[in-house]
């Protein structure tokens, strides 16, 4: 049994100019200690989907079809007091930029006890203390506990997000582009301060990026979004050795290869679709150099090929 | 222009506030037409404090003076005033704004203490021991009400120079030689003016809220009637509650001309607001 | 914190002398003779205006004039009031308290009620709700507090009798302790009301545009994601993000309410400053208003102070940054 599976994830706006499928038939599993990765361009609908999983979707945002099942209960049809006891205990999220996800008017110790006092029938003060221990286990000085957010740098602010989204000690841990906005140093640190806390508290993840090199160290399996859909889904090291899709390709030729020989970075052609009344056929055809007569008219079935699953016309027997 | 009326129109509040502001407009330009006779001019006994009649259609004062005429003639004083303050005020303020906020340093440091200290004095009290020290004249009343209201101008128009002055275009102007009066009035100045125009509004609301408060507090020009003095004689009459047709039409006149300019200038932060075209599907 | 509130104290000392300058200009600088113009009554002889010239010392140069004003000042003199020929400090020391009973509970009523109504509003933006506590509020808030209170006092105090016409108790009515309290808390209502109406859409639309901003923000969705619930959203992280602006606002807008005051006083007779004021202008008796104009504006400068200090409670930046 996976511990998060999505099923069929259809997530519409609905505004004046019409309906954005943000996400579109989104599908994945999560197995417990495995950390799936998802990457794709901004705007793809990585964040969306972590907040759907969250049931953080604010109109005119709407879950329209599918589902999410967490421990085999479905998000999607979990009522309001249900799915808030669930967000912090059994699901926990780490939000893109979350330097603003600390109040500013709010000490960072009582932030972090808050998440305890809300799910475990706990005093002040033994949430205090388990504040302040879980501050040390991010690598924090324990001292800084009654400390506002403004007076941390942006590391250690990332450093107090992530303790404050783990002291509950949730099964699964959403990270929405954790190191984003961070300098290099940081953001190294911070990885192997993830890594670390995923073998201590076994912790089972999604981790978003757009970056291939976050993704390849810390995740098991790497799903691929373009355009509010995944396009392709298989393990870590096969997709770097031999990405399918052609959007894959082109995503993995426009990072350089640290270890690997020297090899000419190409960006990737065009622009992203506007996710509003979409053409027919595959979302990627217009910026595709392999594109097919049917690619134009006929959106692609997610295929299954040696343990891999690829969303392309050009692997359809 | 065009566009921007078009625009208020389809705002709720701006239609409502435009529609009663035009009655007051069309009242004070017509007033001689309108049924209405001197209104200073006392008539016989037997007419003081008399209900209203087909002859004095909303009554008489206790000095016998008709109703009807002084609200149709007061609305004169109340737009007069209204909009004559509220053009000194914001030409005042945004002048100042401009100076402060295009040369920075030294001068937005003196203009901008100025501007606090005026912002911080308690408007009321200031304005009745001005109007009390220069005398009541419907003149000194206007240079009362624009002391006061200046300063909000300023610091708006100041904050939005400073960020119009980081500009790109600015810089180019610059970049050829343009000079300092060049910039402020030519380039920066048009980028202004449409803050000038919704804090307009905002000053005709609060200047003619200053009159009628100053006039009801005994600090009107006694050579006119206003809609505040009205109030004022009724109120030191003391028979008011016996006579509320002398009352009500003033508060009434003064409440739906204020709350008509505050729907106005609602409507036009609202418009000017970027999301509300996409919010309205226009 | 100290440092902020040595600050903030020095800049307030600053702008009270400025007050005092103002005030000072204020009469010397007006057109015609300052003597004369305080004496309107036409039986004061020449000599007794001599004497007052050189009692305030008028006769003397401007600068002069500022040093012997300021000293008098230090010394609690403001001169003598025309009209009761009382001390001026005396008058105004008489009636402060009954305008700081008014004040104090028409301005807490509206920050409380005004906070919670504006909070509502912005929580359910968009709701019936929200429309109507808004343009209720916006309504509320272009009614002069003078016009309410008149209505106020047509209908409730002429016609309905429900409330007292005027004064802040029942005159020799020879009530004390608990039944004196209820008397005036039954007088003060009406007054009160008018003020509070005026106030209240003040609060009411700053606090539901701060707010909408703050709910937008990401550190409200990461407080969802911890499992807090709606009602510690909303009043643990929202509200208390949202009163910044709100109480940045109560100090700018402090002035302004003293005009609720001056309003609400006169209109139902309260025997506090405001109705000192409409009867000062009415006398015109100079001494007084420039003693009123002086002790409004300082009370403002000293609750700007105030609030500058709760400002620096609320938001931890401000306490260490400065």
């Amino acid at each position: 049994m996976s511990l998060l599976e999505v099923d069929d994830l259809r997530l519409y706006f609905y505004t004046k100019r019409g309906t954005a499928k943000a996400v579109d038939r989104v599908g994945f599993r999560v197995e417990k200690n495995e950390t799936l990765g998802l990457i794709g361009e901004s705007g793809c609908g990585k964040t969306t989907t972590a907040l759907a999983i969250m049931k953080l979707i604010k109109p005119p945002g709407q879950i329209v079809h599918g589902k999410i099942l967490f421990q085999d209960r479905d998000i999607v049809s979990l009522d309001k007091e249900d799915m808030r006891e669930l967000r912090g205990k059994g699901l926990a999220i780490i939000r893109q930029e979350a330097q603003n996800s600390l109040n500013p008017v709010m000490s960072i110790g009582k932030q972090i006890a808050e998440g305890l006092l809300v799910h475990d029938k706990i005093g002040k003060k033994e949430a205090w203390e388990r504040a302040e221990h879980q501050l040390g286990l991010v690598g924090l000085d324990t001292k800084m506990i009654s400390h506002f957010p403004h007076e941390f740098s942006g590391g250690m602010k990332q450093r107090a997000v992530i303790a404050m989204a783990t002291v509950c000690r949730p099964q699964f841990l959403i990270l929405d582009e954790p190191t984003t906005g961070l300098d290099v140093i940081v953001q190294r640190q911070l990885l192997s301060l993830i890594n670390h806390l995923k073998q201590e508290l076994g912790l089972t993840a999604l981790l978003i990026a757009h970056d291939l090199a976050v993704i390849a160290e810390t995740c098991d399996r790497v799903a691929v979004m373009y355009a509010g859909k995944i396009v392709e889904h298989s393990d870590t090291v096969s997709l770097y050795r031999k990405p399918l899709h052609p959007y894959s390709q082109a995503l993995l030729s426009a990072y350089p290869n640290l270890k690997g020989e020297k090899k000419q970075l190409r960006s990737i052609p065009g622009v992203p679709p506007r996710l509003i009344n979409t053409p027919y056929g595959c979302k990627f055809e217009p910026r595709c150099s392999y594109a097919l007569e049917a690619c134009k008219h006929q959106e692609p079935e997610m295929m299954y090929q040696d343990g891999r699953y690829v969303a392309c016309h050009l692997f359809q027997a | 222009m065009k566009d921007f009326v078009k625009l208020l129109f389809s705002h709720g509040m701006g239609r409502m506030g435009i529609f009663i502001i035009t009655l007051f407009l069309f009242a004070s330009l017509f007033a001689p037409y309108l049924h209405t006779i001197d209104p200073h001019k006392s008539s016989s006994f037997e007419n003081m404090l008399s209900p209203p009649s087909t002859q004095f259609w909303l009554g008489t004062d206790d000095l016998g003076r008709d109703i009807w005429s002084q609200i149709i003639y007061g609305s004169r004083i109340s737009l007069t005033i209204g909009f004559v303050a509220a053009i000194v005020s914001v030409v005042f303020g945004t002048f100042v704004g401009l100076l402060g906020g295009f040369y920075g340093g030294i001068v937005d440091d003196v203009l901008s203490k100025i501007v606090d200290f005026f912002m911080m004095l308690p408007e009321l009290p200031l304005m009745i021991i001005l109007a009390a020290v220069l005398g009541p004249t419907i003149w000194n009343i206007i240079f009362v009400v624009s002391v006061v209201n200046w300063p909000t101008t300023a610091r708006i128009v100041r904050s939005q120079v400073l960020s119009l002055k980081e500009r790109p275009f600015i810089e180019a102007s610059r970049s050829i030689g343009a000079s300092d009066s060049f910039l402020m009035f030519k380039e920066i100045l048009p980028n202004v003016v449409p803050l000038m125009f919704a804090q307009s509004v905002l000053m005709i609301t609060l200047a003619i809220y200053a009159e009628t408060i100053l006039s009801f507090l005994g600090l009107g020009d006694p050579s006119l009637i206003s809609w505040g003095q009205m109030l004022h004689f009724a109120f030191e009459s003391g028979v008011m509650a016996r006579s509320l047709w002398w009352v009500m039409p003033p508060i009434f006149a003064i409440c739906s001309l204020i709350v008509s300019f505050t729907f106005l200038g609602t409507a036009i932060t609202d418009v000017t607001n970027p999301g509300y075209k996409e919010a309205r599907g226009l | 914190m100290k440092s902020f509130i040595l600050k903030r104290a020095g800049a307030s000392l600053i702008t009270v002398f400025a007050v005092i300058c103002l005030n000072f200009l204020i009469f010397r600088l007006a057109p015609g003779d300052p003597v004369k113009m305080m004496f309107t009554d036409p039986r004061v002889t020449a000599e007794q205006m001599q004497e007052v010239r050189e009692k305030f010392g008028l006769d003397k140069p401007l600068g002069g004039q500022f040093i012997s004003y300021v000293q008098r000042l230090a010394h609690g003199d403001l001169g003598i009031s025309f009209w009761q020929k009382k001390p001026v400090t005396r008058v105004l020391a008489e009636k402060i308290p009954q305008t700081l009973i008014l004040v104090i509970t028409a301005l807490g009523m509206a920050v409380i009620l005004g906070v919670i109504l504006g909070a509502l509003a912005g929580w359910k933006t968009g709701t019936r709700l929200d429309t109507f506590i808004v343009s209720a509020s916006l309504a509320m808030y272009s009614i002069p507090s003078f016009a309410l209170g008149l209505i106020l006092l047509l209908v409730f105090a002429y016609t309905l009798t429900i409330f007292p016409l005027s004064g802040m108790s029942t005159p020799a009515s020879g009530l004390t302790g608990f039944g004196y309290l209820k008397d005036v808390a039954w007088h003060m209502v009406l007054p009160a009301f008018s003020i509070v109406m005026w106030y209240i859409g003040e609060f009411v639309v700053l606090t539901r545009s701060s707010m909408t901003d703050v709910l937008g923000q990401e550190y409200i969705t990461s407080a969802r994601a911890k499992g807090v619930k709606e009602s510690g959203i909303l009043w643990r992280h929202a509200l208390r993000n949202a009163l910044l602006p709100v109480v940045t606002m109560t100090g700018v807008n402090l002035g302004f309410a003293v005009a609720g005051v001056i309003e609400a006083e006169t209109v139902f007779s309260w025997p506090g400053i405001g109705l000192l004021t409409y009867e000062a202008v009415m006398k015109r008796d100079y001494p007084l208003l420039q003693g009123i104009f002086l002790l409004f504006a300082v009370s403002v400068i000293l609750a700007n102070f105030v609030v500058d200090i709760i400002y620096g409670y609320i938001d931890p930046r401000i306490r260490v940054g400065e």
